[in-house]
Order: structure tokens, then C-alpha cells, then sequence
């Protein structure tokens, strides 16, 4: 039935974000990237890419922070494009996309205010996708009583917030609790709003959002089980879908250490090969895994960056559904990593870390 | 999105025309008297049943001639941002649903062919003029739902080898030989739809058949 449909209103756009697509780095120019000796070269080997000339007007000491700054600049005006050329569902399904990068923002300004940082640099730091109007405001408030009344109640968040209000005060933990249940809400929301669309969408989306929602799971059990987070308040945090929800979940919040969390990944056979130590699968990373409890939960990390690019490989392989708008800014933002990371390796003279990049296609 | 919807839309509507169909068959009431097939389809004229013929052959065939240009049309618009080399190889998949709709024509040019001089509805209803008016019908409806279907289908498959060439230009030929099957069955449609038609005669009074049968 999409067949029939989609390109009524998507049609168009379809056709562009997989133009966008087939402009991501492939290995060879990858290749030639890790092979620059200043961020001179850098800069002349992304000319001849679709980046293009994007760092012509720079001056010349190029910061590694202007390289990521011009490139997710490139990002955030594809979106745009493409966000204000969407009629509905699909402008909602860019509204979603874009919820993400507000949570992130909200978090990074209270948590700035907290320190008593400065309210400009906070701002210039928030990702371009996240911004909405009242941001500058969230900078006043004390608590998140406050937070909510003034600042939140009008933007798209509102709704998420309702399960943090019984978090009284702001301090460092209650903002990592605030941040992950607002994280929460959002990916099941989001998750819903897919499942709602059917067709392959949903199955496209489904997938992806399920993974993320075990990568937040595991991240959580992980980072949590050394804190003095209370267990019954870690399983609040955990997203109610994904492949291990819901025993695996259940397990994981009573998790004490990594074993445990080892356990539950084996009964999900995508999830298996991310605690393989034994194979030193995880590319270059072979060899370093001595001290294992450190290692390989940074490994863990790579890996699931790895299988986040997978996923969203896959999405293109099916056409008529949107999972290609998400999957496609997940993939640049992946490149932009890669980019910041060499163009780091390069400026500090450590070639021997170049290689820990994770290549697309 | 939302086949509970189109399941709904289809399936109420029939539910209830199947219950009154029921009904009236097997009660034998005096509903029987408000629809009589075997009446309706004596009473009703041969020409409007062969003018509704012709009318769906070609409506039929635009529409899905059509549907497939702009399912194709939409995505060779898309791709070409980037791409701009798959425009002029990719108007082939316009064609072929151009081709489809093209196909409509002929075969409404065909039937209304036997169409014939103006017949007074007193000598119409003969069997000669029964059979063409039928013939016409059916075969219009054959020819339009082939063409509907096959132009959707080349439209999809069109849209998928402006999207494939734009990617990979290796990929274009091969795609384009799935496309060529698919744009093939509305040919099937048409040949079906001329064999149908192909004994039937144009529409004569009934003195005009009757010397043609006292000639013979």
C-alpha cells in the first residue's frame, strides 16, 4: 500500500535524503583522510567531496572545533531543508527527530546554570537541531517546579516532563535522572508515534528505536550500579520496549556488575557479539583488552556505535518508508564524529589512533 | 499506513450487501421484485453497456497511467537533485507508463468501432446486439484493470530505478528489465481484451439482421 501512496507528499524527499546519503564518505576517501599529514591536506581532500569548499572562509589555523561546527552546519541545513518541504506525518516524524536534541539542550543549560557558567557560551554551545525559543529562560530557574511552569509548558517537551516533577531540587544526579527520564518518555513516544504510521516504517523504525532503547538500558545498568541510584528508581529509567524488555530489563535493574549485564545480552543474539572478548573483535581495539572490567566497557561503546551504523545502513535497503530520514542524520552525525576525530588525531600528532574511527560504506 | 482503515472502508459496505443479497435470495419476498439481475441485464441497454466498456477501458488505463507517472515522476524529481544524470535515461520509465495509457486508447478505438449507426431501441434488443454490448463491456473492464494495475506497477518499479540509478549507475539495466516484465502484462490485457471483443459485431437493427440472416 506505501507504494501507492508515499510519494504523493514524500515522493521528493525520499529522492533527495538518498542523494544525501550516497554523498557520505565511502572508505577510500576515508583512506585518504587518515593519510593527511596537516589539517591543511584535510581541508583540500573534503573539497573534493560533497563537503565542498565549506571551510574556505576560515581563517587558517583551522580549530578541529570549527571542523565539526561547519560540518554539523551542513547537517542542520539539509534538515531544514528538508523539515520545512514536509507535509504531515512526515513533518512530525522530523519533529521527533529533532525532540532528541532539545532534551540534550535542556540538560546542558541546567546543568550549566548549576556551575554557574556563562549564559552565552552555554547557548552557542546547544546543538542547532534543539533549539526552540524560550531556551534563553531555562537559564533562571532553581527548580524543576519552576523549570516546568515557566519554560517547558510550551515546548513539545511538556509532556515528558510530567514524570520528573517529583524530582525536587536540581543537582548533579536529579539532572542525570531528569535526562533519562525525559530520554524515556521521549523514545517511547517516539517509538509509538512510528508503530502508529504502520507498514514498513514501523518495521524499519522499530528496529532502530529498539536498539536504542537496549543501548540506553545497558548504559544505564552500567553507569548506575557504582552510584547510590536506588534500583526500583533505575528500572523507571529503563525505555518499556526494545529486545530485552521485558525480562531483560527486569534483570538489568537489579544488576550489580558487568556479568550480569553479559548474561542478559546472550539471550538476544544481536546483542551477543558486543561482551565477545575472546575474538578481540572489536577491529583495532585487539589488543588493549587487559584490564578487562575498564576496556570493555569503552569497547562496549565502539561496538554500539558500530551496530547503530549497521542499523541504519539497513534502512535504506527498503524504499516508501521513513526510517531513511532518521537513519540519514544518524549516519552524518556518525561521519561528523569520524571527521572531528581525525582532524584530532591530525592537529595532536597521534597517528596511531586514526584508525579508531567507524567507516559507513 | 493503516490497513484496518482500508479493511473497514471495503468490508462493511460488502457485509451488508451480502446480507440483503442473502435475504433476498433465498426468502423469495417481494424485495425480489427491486432488483431482478436477469431483468436488469435484459432491460438494460447494449449500448450503455458497451459505452460504460469503452468508458472504463480508457479511464481505467489513464488512471493508472498516471498513477505510475507520478510514483515514477516524484522520485526521478528526488534523485535528481544530486544526480542529475538519471533525468533523461529515466524518462524510459515514463514511457512505459505512457505506453499503458496509450494502450487505453487503442483498444477504446477498437470497441467503439462496433459501435456502429444509431440503432432505435425498439430493434435493439436482439442476441447479436445482447452478445457485442456484453462483449464490449468486459472486455473494456479487462483491459482497463491490466492497464491500472500494470501502470502502478511500472510506476513503482520505475520509482525504485530512478532511486537505484541514482545511487549506482550500474544498477539502472537491471532494474529497467523488471520494469520491461511489468509494463509486458498490459499487453496480456489488451490481446485478452481483442480476442474478446473479436466476434462480436457491430450494433444492428433487428431488420437489418434479419435480411443479413435470409442473405446467408
Amino acid at each position: 500500500m506505501e507504494a501507492l501512496f508515499f510519494n504523493v507528499a514524500s515522493g521528493f524527499l525520499e529522492g533527495i535524503v538518498r542523494g544525501y546519503k550516497s554523498g557520505l564518505l565511502t572508505q577510500a576517501q576515508y583512506t585518504n583522510l587518515t593519510q593527511c599529514e596537516t589539517l591543511e591536506d584535510f581541508r583540500m581532500q573534503l573539497s573534493a567531496t560533497d563537503y565542498g569548499n565549506f571551510l574556505a572562509n576560515e581563517p587558517l589555523p583551522i580549530s578541529t572545533a570549527t571542523i565539526s561546527e561547519k560540518a554539523t552546519q551542513i547537517l542542520v541545513d539539509q534538515f531544514t531543508y528538508m523539515r520545512n518541504n514536509a507535509v504531515e506525518p512526515l513533518s512530525k516524524f522530523f519533529d521527533y527527530m529533532t525532540y532528541a536534541y532539545m532534551i540534550d539542550n535542556v540538560i546542558l543549560i541546567i546543568t550549566g546554570t548549576l556551575h554557574e557558567r556563562d549564559t552565552h557560551e552555554l547557548l552557542e554551545r546547544c546543538h542547532p537541531l534543539g533549539v526552540f525559543d524560550t531556551m534563553p529562560a531555562l537559564c533562571v530557574a532553581t527548580n524543576v517546579e519552576e523549570l516546568y511552569q515557566s519554560v517547558l509548558v510550551e515546548t513539545p517537551l511538556a509532556p515528558y516532563f510530567r514524570d520528573c516533577l517529583s524530582a525536587s531540587d536540581l543537582d548533579d544526579l536529579n539532572i542525570e535522572i531528569i535526562r533519562n527520564t525525559l530520554y524515556k518518555a521521549y523514545l517511547e513516544d517516539f517509538h509509538q508515534f512510528c508503530l502508529s504510521l504502520g507498514g514498513p516504517t514501523a518495521e524499519v523504525m522499530n528496529e532502530i528505536l529498539s536498539f536504542e532503547a537496549d543501548r540506553r538500558t545497558i548504559n544505564i545498568t552500567i553507569n548506575s550500579y557504582k552510584t547510590e541510584l536506588p534500583k526500583d528508581q533505575r528500572a523507571k529509567l529503563f525505555p518499556a520496549f526494545g529486545h530485552l524488555f521485558p525480562e531483560g530489563n527486569n534483570v538489568l535493574a537489579k544488576a550489580d556488575e558487568l556479568e550480569q549485564v553479559r548474561q542478559v545480552c546472550e539471550n538476544v543474539s544481536e546483542y551477543r557479539a558486543f561482551f565477545d572478548t575472546t575474538s578481540g573483535a572489536g577491529r583495532s581495539n585487539g589488543e588493549q583488552h587487559d584490564d578487562e572490567g575498564e576496556t570493555l566497557e569503552s569497547l562496549l561503546e565502539t561496538r554500539f556505535f558500530g551496530q547503530e551504523v549497521h542499523l541504519n545502513k539497513l534502512a535504506f535497503l527498503q524504499q516508501f518508508q521513513y526510517g531513511v530520514f532518521y537513519s540519514y542524520v544518524k549516519l552524518k552525525e556518525q561521519e561528523i564524529r569520524n571527521l572531528t576525530w581525525i582532524a584530532e588525531c591530525i592537529a595532536q600528532d597521534a597517528k596511531e589512533r586514526i584508525h579508531d574511527i567507524i567507516p559507513i560504506f | 499506513m493503516g490497513y484496518y482503515h482500508y479493511y473497514s472502508v471495503l468490508s462493511y459496505p460488502s457485509f451488508i450487501f451480502f446480507l440483503i443479497w442473502i435475504y433476498v435470495l433465498y426468502t423469495g419476498t417481494d424485495w425480489y421484485e427491486l432488483f431482478n439481475v436477469g431483468r436488469f441485464l435484459e432491460e438494460s441497454s447494449p449500448h450503455m453497456w458497451a459505452m460504460v466498456g469503452i468508458g472504463l477501458c480508457i479511464g481505467l488505463s489513464v488512471l493508472g497511467a498516471g498513477w505510475g507517472i507520478f510514483v515514477t515522476g516524484s522520485s526521478i524529481l528526488g534523485g535528481g537533485v544530486r544526480a542529475p544524470r538519471i533525468r533523461t535515461k529515466n524518462l524510459i520509465s515514463i514511457i512505459f507508463c505512457e505506453v499503458v495509457a496509450i494502450y487505453g486508447v487503442i483498444m477504446a478505438i477498437v470497441f467503439s468501432s462496433k459501435l456502429g449507426d444509431y440503432v432505435p431501441e425498439s430493434e435493439l434488443y436482439e442476441r447479436s446486439n445482447y452478445y457485442t454490448g456484453f462483449a464490449i463491456f468486459w472486455g473494456g473492464l479487462t483491459v482497463g484493470i491490466c492497464n491500472l494495475l500494470c501502470g502502478i506497477s511500472v510506476g513503482v518499479t520505475g520509482s525504485n530505478a530512478a532511486l537505484a540509478d541514482a545511487a549506482d549507475p550500474n544498477l539502472f539495466v537491471k532494474i529497467l528489465i523488471i520494469e520491461v516484465f511489468g509494463s509486458i502484462m498490459g499487453l496480456f490485457g489488451l490481446i485478452v481484451g481483442l480476442l474478446m471483443t473479436g466476434k462480436a459485431e457491430e450494433f444492428r437493427s433487428a431488420t437489418q439482421l434479419m435480411s443479413h440472416t435470409i442473405q446467408i
